[in-house]
């Protein structure tokens, strides 16, 4: 088992991250009317593991007995007939999965399938609250119908069912949804924060653990924890004992944008511009998203710019990003950017240099 | 199969257990209560249209007036009520709507107490997401059972009802509630739930709340769970989900320094710590349009872009881009520098 998974916390009292948060999740379902709630904040930054250690607070050791299902749900829409396939994990108090799986036919999922789940008739088991809960994640990809959809069911069944959203945009998500929730911000964690996780893990694999390595390699992470064990893991296969100064590598995509960039800033042209489509493709066919490889780009290229180009390429960085949203393929939008960079740093470069 | 014990009276959610249950106790909204009270004694009642702003008792209103006409018994019978949780494309309008409409009424008066009138209810709440397809599909059937069947349509924008539906209605607007209905009531539930709320506490939750009884109440109960029953204000801004003051401070500072490095930096960390972008726009937007040490062609250039950016996120874009762009496009205001699209 990897270490991040090996060393996720089970219970409230054990976070060591968000122990705040923690503390307030306990109080919250020491009462028994606790409201719907909303996690929103960057990936990485530990809200499942709350998520899962709030569901065992409440329905003990259960919580945690789950099994996972693929099968396809069949809906009406309209006087058609829809199968949508939905994968969920279940215990026998709570459901989870991802809504906006099913694309556009995501608001079907919402009225039908949610609708039903939160009014059926449960079962009586002691030791349950009074409610089951609807674990529903990236509800920031809903579409708006579909958010839409979820208001009024978020008040009708209140009384048999807690959602707790799961999110990293809160901007995404309408207002009319997040004024029905408690809104829960989780923040990624500190560096500080991240090097004590790390120093834990060590001293639970009997690790010597160097300052100057975990502190990079927290740096690195960018306040990503699940980055960072993960990297941590990554510099212990590669070499232990560890050394104060030992390399601590991005992951592959990471320093092929970084590739990238360089291509970029070392020739503008229409050839330069074709081989860095034909890597950009290949980041995009390994399934990274878009818009993380467009600002990943912008930051790198940004660290080799003089500060007077840094507003107009943040501002088409955003512009094409924007675009992207709209339009259908991603590669036309992270292309523009790249060729929209060139002509301005090849501008740039005649003016000052000649 | 999902288990669950039989419902305790205490896990229910204080926005339900505070909902108005009789149209009387819906407060601020004077006019459609007069109006509605009135109904309850003769039993006439027009189409009715309400419209208005989150959390002022729509809702709350027609289900009450429902509640009231037919009681418990009847109810099943003689009202439908449909949502945006409900699929209402024109299929439903069509077949499910229409039959609820057709369907005669005796002149029951069994139901004792309440009057009963002769017509059943179809409340369509949330009525603007209803395609204007199936509003259209829906004009036949409200003219043909208009004496069998009353409709309400409830929603934010009136500008959503299609005209031809709109205007058979009678049309009512919820005001967002003022401060003072808003502070008594919020005092009313801190009173029935044992909730101490000093005065600064209760001045920052009406006015995070912006009129939204709904919010407030929501707020209210967070804190109560998250905090304990003693509550303070920063405990109402945390779970508001508003930005803290000294945040917007630190970006507005890093802007007028010039050094884009600098609100890059706060950007990144305010993107870290998850704060909502469109809710750092709104607070910048506030700020900026008050502030009076910008000028106004700064102003100008500043909101603009705020504008851009809000519908850009709308859309989807992604919350660090469209961050730092309004960030570097209000730095290049303070510093009064080139707009950074000049040269194309
Ligand atoms: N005018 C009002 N008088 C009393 N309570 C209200 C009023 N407006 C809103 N509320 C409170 O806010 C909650 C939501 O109100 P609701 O009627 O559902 O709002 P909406 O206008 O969004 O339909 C109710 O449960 C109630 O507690
Ligand atoms: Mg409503």
């Amino acid at each position: 088992m990897l270490w991040v998974d090996k060393y996720r916390p089970h219970t409230l009292d054990k976070v060591m991250v968000h122990v705040q948060e923690a503390q307030h999740l306990k109080n919250l379902i020491a009462q028994g009317d606790c409201p719907h709630l909303l996690f929103y904040g960057p990936s990485g930054a530990g809200k499942k593991t709350l998520i899962m250690a709030l569901l065992r607070e409440m329905y003990g050791i259960g919580a945690e007995k789950v099994k996972v299902e693929n099968k396809p749900w069949k809906v009406e829409a309209g006087n058609r007939k829809l199968e949508i396939d939905l994968t969920t994990v279940s215990s026998n108090y709570h459901v989870e999965f991802s809504p906006s799986d099913a694309g556009f036919q995501d608001r079907y999922v919402v009225q039908e399938i949610i609708k039903e789940m939160a009014k059926s008739r449960p079962l009586d088991v002691s030791g349950t609250k009074g409610f089951k809960v609807l674990v529903l994640n990236e509800v920031d990809k809903l579409s708006r119908e579909a958010q839409h959809s979820l208001r009024r069911t978020m008040e009708k069944y209140s009384s048999a069912c807690r959602l707790i959203l799961c999110c990293n945009s809160a901007s995404k998500v309408i207002e009319a949804i997040r004024s029905r929730c408690l809104n829960i911000r989780i923040s990624a964690p500190t560096k500080e924060e991240i090097v004590a996780v790390m120093q834990h893990v060590a001293k639970k694999e009997n690790l010597q653990l160097p300052m100057g390595l975990a502190g990079r390699i927290a740096l690195l992470s960018n306040r990503n924890l699940r980055a960072a064990l993960l990297s941590f893991e990554a510099c212990y296969v590669q070499q232990y004992p560890f050394s104060e100064n030992q390399a601590v590598q991005a992951t592959d995509w990471e320093q092929y944008v970084t590739e990238i960039a360089n291509d970029i800033v070392t020739e503008q042209s229409p050839k330069r511009l074709f081989q860095v489509r034909g890597k950009l493709y290949e980041l995009l066919s390994n399934c990274i998203p878009p818009e993380i490889i467009l600002k990943r780009l912008l930051v790198e290229l940004m660290r080799k710019l003089d500060s007077e180009l840094k507003r107009e390429v943040c501002h088409w960085a955003a512009y094409y990003e924007h675009r992207m949203q709209l339009g259908q393929k991603a590669i036309f939008h992270l292309e523009a950017f790249v060729a929209k960079f060139m002509s301005i740093y090849k501008r740039f470069l005649i003016a000052t240099f000649g | 199969m999902m288990a669950m014990a039989p419902m305790q009276q205490s896990s229910q959610q204080w926005v339900e257990k505070y909902r108005p249950k009789q149209v009387k106790d819906v407060a601020y909204q004077d006019e459609v209560v007069r109006t509605l009270t009135n109904t309850l004694e003769t039993g006439n009642l027009p189409h009715l249209l309400f419209y208005g702003p989150p959390g002022t008792g729509k809702t709350s209103t027609a289900l009450a007036l429902a509640h009231q006409l037919f009681g418990p018994v009847l109810y099943k019978a003689r009202v439908l009520e449909l949502n945006a949780s409900d699929d209402r494309g024109i299929n439903v309008v069509r077949t499910k709507i229409k039959d609820f409409a057709a369907i005669a009424v005796g002149n029951s008066n069994a139901a004792g107490d309440y009057p009963c009138p002769p017509f059943k209810i179809i409340i369509l709440d949330e009525a603007d997401s209803m395609t204007e397809d199936a509003q259209n599909a829906l004009r036949r059937t409200m003219e043909t059972y208009s004496k069998v069947t009353r409709f309400c349509f409830i929603c934010n924008y009136v500008s959503r009802i299609i005209e031809p539906l709109a205007s058979r209605c009678a049309k009512y607007r919820f005001k967002p509630l003022n401060e003072e209905i808003m502070t008594t009531r919020i005092k009313f539930v801190c009173q029935e739930e044992g909730i101490q709320l000093n005065s600064e506490a209760l001045s920052t939750l009406s006015k995070v709340s912006g009129g939204d009884l709904r919010r407030a109440i929501t707020c209210l109960q967070s804190a109560a769970r998250l905090y304990g029953s003693s509550i303070s204000s920063d405990n109402i801004i945390s779970v508001s989900g508003v930005v803290p003051d000294e945040i917007l401070d630190s970006l507005l500072v890093a802007c007028k320094s010039g050094q884009f490095d600098k609100a890059q930096g706060v950007v990144t960390n305010i993107i870290a710590e998850g704060h909502p972008a469109s809710q750092i726009l709104s607070q910048l937007f506030d700020i900026v349009v008050k502030a009076s040490d910008i000028t106004d062609e700064q102003k100008a250039r500043i909101l603009e872009r705020i504008a851009e950016t809000d519908k850009a996120l709308i859309d989807g874009a992604d919350e660090f881009l469209q961050l730092l762009d309004v960030s570097s496009n209000t730095l290049g205001a303070f510093c009064n520098l080139a707009r950074e699209t000049s040269a194309f």
